[in-house]
Parts: C-alpha cells; sequence; structure tokens
C-alpha cells in the first residue's frame, strides 16, 4: 500500500522533473479566489492552446489561462491527478484511459514533406511505407535525381509519430492490431524530437524526407500529395485525405465553470475560426 | 571576562562547523537520493526485461515492448572515445605550449579565453555544429551531415577548457628542479617536455583526459542537435548515431509506463559509465 504511493509519489516527482515549469505556477480554477486554468499536455497541441488562451484572456481579462507542454501522456496523466484542469493529447485515449470525457477541438493532418526542389510531388501509401521503412533508398526510385534519401523520423512516444505509424507503416487491411502490424522505421532514419526540427532538416537538405502537423508547413519545403491527394483543408476534413488525427481536451470528472467556459470558447465558431487561422481543420 | 568570551568564541566555532558540515552533506544526500530515484524507477524494467538483454540487444521499440539499448552504449562510447582523441590532442598541446613555451603575456590572453568557452552554453555549440558543422560535412563528405563526425567534433570542442585547465595544472606542479636538471644535461627544451615534465604530469594528465571524458559522456543538448540520433550500431564516422543521454532526451516527453521505465534504466547505465569514469580519474590522480 505505501509503497504503491510511493510509487505514485515518485511518478508525481518525475512529471515535475519533466517539464520544469510544469507544476509549479499551478493555479487551479478549483480554489477560491483564484481565477486561474491550467492546460498542459501535447506539445503539437501547445501552440494552438496558446492561440486560444490569448484570445480568451483578451475577451477575459480576469481570468488566467496558463497552457503547458509535457506531451499528450504527461498530459493524461496530469488531468487524471487533478494536477491542471484540462488536458492535451494529439493521440487518441489508450482503454485504461477511457475514464476521461475526450472533446476533439480540431483536425491535424500530418503532411510528408520533401525539400522544396525535390521534383517529387506525390507517393502513394505504400511508397511512403517503403521509404520510411529504408525498403526504397534513392529518390531514383521514384522519379527524383539520383541522391539517396535521407529519412527523418520523430522520436518514440512522439504522436505526430504514433499517428503516422498508424496511417502509413501499418497496412491498414489489419486495422485490428494497427499498432503491432506498423513496420519499424529505417534504423539509420534520423530522429528529431519536434516538428520544427524535421522541418529545419527538410528544409536543408535537398536529399531528405520527413513528416510534420500539416499547420506547420511553410515556403521552404514542400507537402506530398498522398495516393494524388493534397492535403487540402477539404480533403483533411472530409477525410479523404489519408493521415490525419484528432487534437483533444480532456477533463476528469466535474470541471469549473472557467474550464468549461474556455472549451465552449474553444469549440465557438470564433474560437474554432482561430484555429483553422494557424493551419489546423475544424472540427464543426 | 576573557573565559566568557573564550566560550562564546568556542560556541561560534562549533556552530559554524556544524553547519558547514550540514551543508556539504546536503549536496552529498541530493546526489544519492537521485541516484536512488533512478535505480528505484529503473530496476523494475531492469528485472523485467533482463540486464543482459537489455544492455546487450539492438532493438529499441519502446512501445512495442523492445528494450535494448546496445546502439546507444556503443554510440556514446565511440562519440565519446573520439571526441576526447580530438580534445586530447589539441588540449594537451595547447597546455603545454601554456605551461612551458608561452610567454607571460601570451598566457594572460589565451588562459581566460579557453576559460570562457568553457562558459558556453552547450546549445550554442550545438546551434553552430547544425548551421555550419553539418553542412559542411553533407556537402564535403556526403551522406546526412548528422553524424558520428559532427557530433564528436563538437564534444571535442566542448571537452577542450576540461583537459587544458587540469593537464596545463599537472604540468605546471611538475619540480621546475626536475626541469632544471634535464636541461643541466644538455636535453634541448622540447626533449625535457616529452622525456621528464610530461612522464612526470602523466597521472593528472590521464585524469584530465578522463574527466573530459566524464564531461562527454554526460553531454546532451549539443549531441541531440547534430548526432541525427538514428537507432543503428554506427558503422562509419558519417553515419548518424543516438547516444544514451540523448536517448533520454528525445524521449521522456512523451514516455509513460515502462518506456519511462526504460529511460530511467538508460540513466542507470549512464550512471553506472560516469562512476566508473570518475573513480578511474580519482585512482590515476592519486597515484603518483
Amino acid at each position: 500500500m505505501s509503497l504503491e504511493l510511493g510509487r505514485r509519489a515518485a511518478k508525481v516527482l518525475v512529471l515535475l522533473s519533466y517539464a520544469t515549469a510544469f507544476l509549479l505556477p499551478c493555479a487551479h480554477c478549483r480554489k477560491n479566489g483564484s481565477q486561474g486554468i491550467t492546460i498542459a499536455g501535447s506539445t503539437s497541441v501547445q501552440p494552438f492552446a496558446e492561440r486560444l488562451a490569448e484570445l480568451y484572456m483578451h475577451a477575459h481579462p480576469g481570468i488566467r489561462v496558463n497552457v503547458q507542454g509535457g506531451g499528450s501522456s504527461a498530459g493524461i496523466m496530469a488531468v487524471r491527478n487533478h494536477v491542471c484542469d484540462v488536458g492535451m493529447s494529439s493521440r487518441e485515449l489508450h482503454k485504461d484511459e477511457s475514464a476521461l470525457t475526450s472533446i476533439p477541438i480540431a483536425y491535424d493532418a500530418i503532411v510528408i514533406i520533401v525539400h522544396i526542389s525535390n521534383p517529387v510531388h506525390n507517393l502513394t501509401v505504400g511508397q511512403a511505407r517503403s521509404v520510411f521503412a529504408g525498403r526504397i533508398r534513392n529518390w531514383q526510385e521514384l522519379g527524383g535525381p539520383n541522391l539517396k534519401i535521407t529519412v527523418v523520423t520523430r522520436e518514440e512516444g512522439s504522436g505526430t509519430r504514433a499517428s503516422f505509424e498508424e496511417h502509413v507503416m501499418a497496412d491498414n487491411a489489419q486495422l485490428e492490431s494497427q499498432r503491432h502490424s506498423a513496420e519499424p522505421f529505417a534504423a539509420d532514419a534520423l530522429v528529431q524530437d519536434s516538428n520544427g526540427a524535421v522541418r529545419e532538416i527538410v528544409a536543408a537538405d535537398e536529399a531528405a524526407i520527413g513528416y510534420i502537423s500539416a499547420g506547420l508547413v511553410d515556403d521552404r519545403v514542400r507537402a506530398l500529395s498522398l495516393n494524388g491527394i493534397p492535403a487540402s483543408e477539404e480533403n483533411i476534413r472530409n477525410g479523404t485525405y489519408p493521415i490525419s488525427r484528432r487534437f483533444l481536451f480532456l477533463t476528469a470528472g466535474a470541471i469549473c465553470t472557467e474550464a468549461k467556459d474556455f472549451i465552449d470558447f474553444a469549440l465557438s465558431d470564433s474560437g474554432q475560426q482561430a484555429l483553422a487561422d494557424e493551419g489546423l481543420t475544424r472540427v464543426r | 571576562m576573557t573565559y566568557r568570551h573564550k566560550r562564546l568564541g568556542l560556541i561560534v566555532e562549533k556552530s559554524v562547523q556544524t553547519t558547514l558540515l550540514l551543508i556539504a552533506f546536503a549536496a552529498v544526500v541530493v546526489i544519492f537520493l537521485i541516484a536512488v530515484f533512478i535505480f528505484w524507477e529503473g530496476t523494475p524494467l531492469l528485472i523485467k526485461t533482463g540486464v543482459w538483454q537489455f544492455v546487450a540487444s539492438n532493438r529499441w521499440e519502446p512501445t512495442r515492448g523492445h528494450y535494448g539499448i546496445l546502439p546507444m552504449i556503443v554510440g556514446s562510447l565511440e562519440v565519446t572515445f573520439i571526441a576526447v582523441l580530438v580534445g586530447a590532442i589539441f588540449g594537451l598541446a595547447c597546455a603545454i605550449f601554456l605551461a612551458e613555451f608561452a610567454p607571460y603575456w601570451c598566457v594572460r590572453i589565451i588562459k581566460p579565453l579557453i576559460e570562457l568557452l568553457a562558459g558556453i552554453p552547450s546549445v550554442v555549440y550545438g546551434f553552430m555544429g547544425v548551421v555550419v558543422l553539418v553542412p559542411l560535412i553533407r556537402r564535403a563528405l556526403g551522406g546526412p551531415g548528422f553524424s558520428v563526425l559532427a557530433a564528436s567534433t563538437i564534444l571535442g570542442l566542448m571537452v577542450l577548457p576540461t583537459i587544458i585547465a587540469i593537464s596545463l595544472d599537472a604540468i605546471r606542479s611538475v619540480p621546475s628542479s626536475y626541469r632544471e636538471g634535464s636541461l643541466a644535461l644538455g636535453a634541448t627544451r622540447w626533449q625535457t617536455v616529452y622525456r621528464v615534465v610530461l612522464p612526470s604530469a602523466r597521472s593528472g594528465i590521464v585524469a584530465a583526459f578522463i574527466l573530459g571524458m566524464g564531461r562527454a559522456v554526460g553531454e546532451t543538448m549539443a549531441v541531440i542537435m547534430v548526432a541525427g540520433n538514428a537507432l543503428t550500431l554506427p558503422t562509419s564516422l558519417l553515419q548518424p548515431v543516438r547516444t544514451l543521454t540523448s536517448n533520454i532526451a528525445l524521449e521522456m516527453g512523451y514516455a509513460a509506463g515502462d518506456h519511462q521505465a526504460a529511460l530511467f534504466a538508460t540513466g542507470m547505465v549512464l550512471f553506472v559509465i560516469i562512476a566508473i569514469l570518475n573513480t578511474l580519474a580519482l585512482l590515476l590522480a592519486r597515484r603518483r
């Protein structure tokens, strides 16, 4: 019993040490007097939640919305342990996490990006899988220049990577055990720990290929069409573009009015429009 | 009167002593707690997968239950070894110059600059690596640029201050009578340095290399930025590589459950490696 408690305390400590500024400034709206909401979790959702928070605080000057990173799993753990009011996740909940209430706030498509000078404009999902698994190793095989492909991927545990594995690396004929049937990435693939880092490498290396959130593509890299379908907003929303995921807000049990109001704002027309302006696709 | 003063002085003396003792112990206790915490978190996973499997398997897919850190151990050792080699060559040369040949004004200029090198944050080294070194390697030598070579060059630069400072002290602490004796026998200055001074300073110089090694093994940020972090056993200097520290820092953000425990176990391995290096350094520095 006390061992279990100790382990739990240790978990919380781990969380603390993870994202240094993560728990300390935690201002709960449950506490009397303080008018703040704390949101924590996925670093993919974080910039968008920060934008929402900015707009929300502008409209409600008395309320402080505190947005922190840490990662999807950390966010789920935090909201479960009530160390934050709203969690953010860029992955769907696992079975043992289903006690939480999840509120989808936007779709995020993942696009495969290449250097702007790369003549390749389209890949099939099968080709993409072969490239990222290291079976296709030269751009020549895809109609490009005679260059060895530099594969760039994300670190194990990243939501973007999980989503990419699920949609591209796994054979969708075997939906049952998706995660386990997914093909491993090429062993010599570069691993970076953020969308931005992947984009920087691809922008600098004409032989590189990587994947990032659609909202973060800029004019130094080009997003490829998949199976001939470009990652346009319409294709993402109607589900024809093959790689997209939901961004979730998570709550545990009853929540205070401030947090509820903030979530309502995220789902309101102006909130949704703000997310769309940042490159995501609206849920409503 | 004098008696009371004496007593008061004694009390102050005692309390200062005790306070300092407690503070000194606090630092030790913190290290002890960190060690306990890492081992507490990591051991269950090590027992589950088996220590041998953990350190000797090259399959690292923590979200699918495969925990093998061999590529990272090899990567860490390879990058560190080459970095210390680079650092040792330049560092020792610099220390010899500063101790034996440089005029005083020159030492006055170079020494503070080298100390400044130690104060540059590692992220700056990493950034320079990404912006300058990686594209250079990619263009000149091929491959992705993010490589063992890039990581060990940057690390080599970063361990320079450690190696220079400690080996400089070692060389300076060789009694000048040794030099005088050698010169009196007709040896040139260089012969004196490498036949008499360096052998006498050997233990200190080796300790400098090992402490540099400890710094290189532990460095994280700059390495993550330039090493590419791929999961292969690196066979060429131009291949990307992942070190133990990068593995922890890269994946801790999203890790949960066994994955998180595996990162702590990675930390245990790192802890053991660094403990061995520091012990070696202590033993060698003590042997005169």
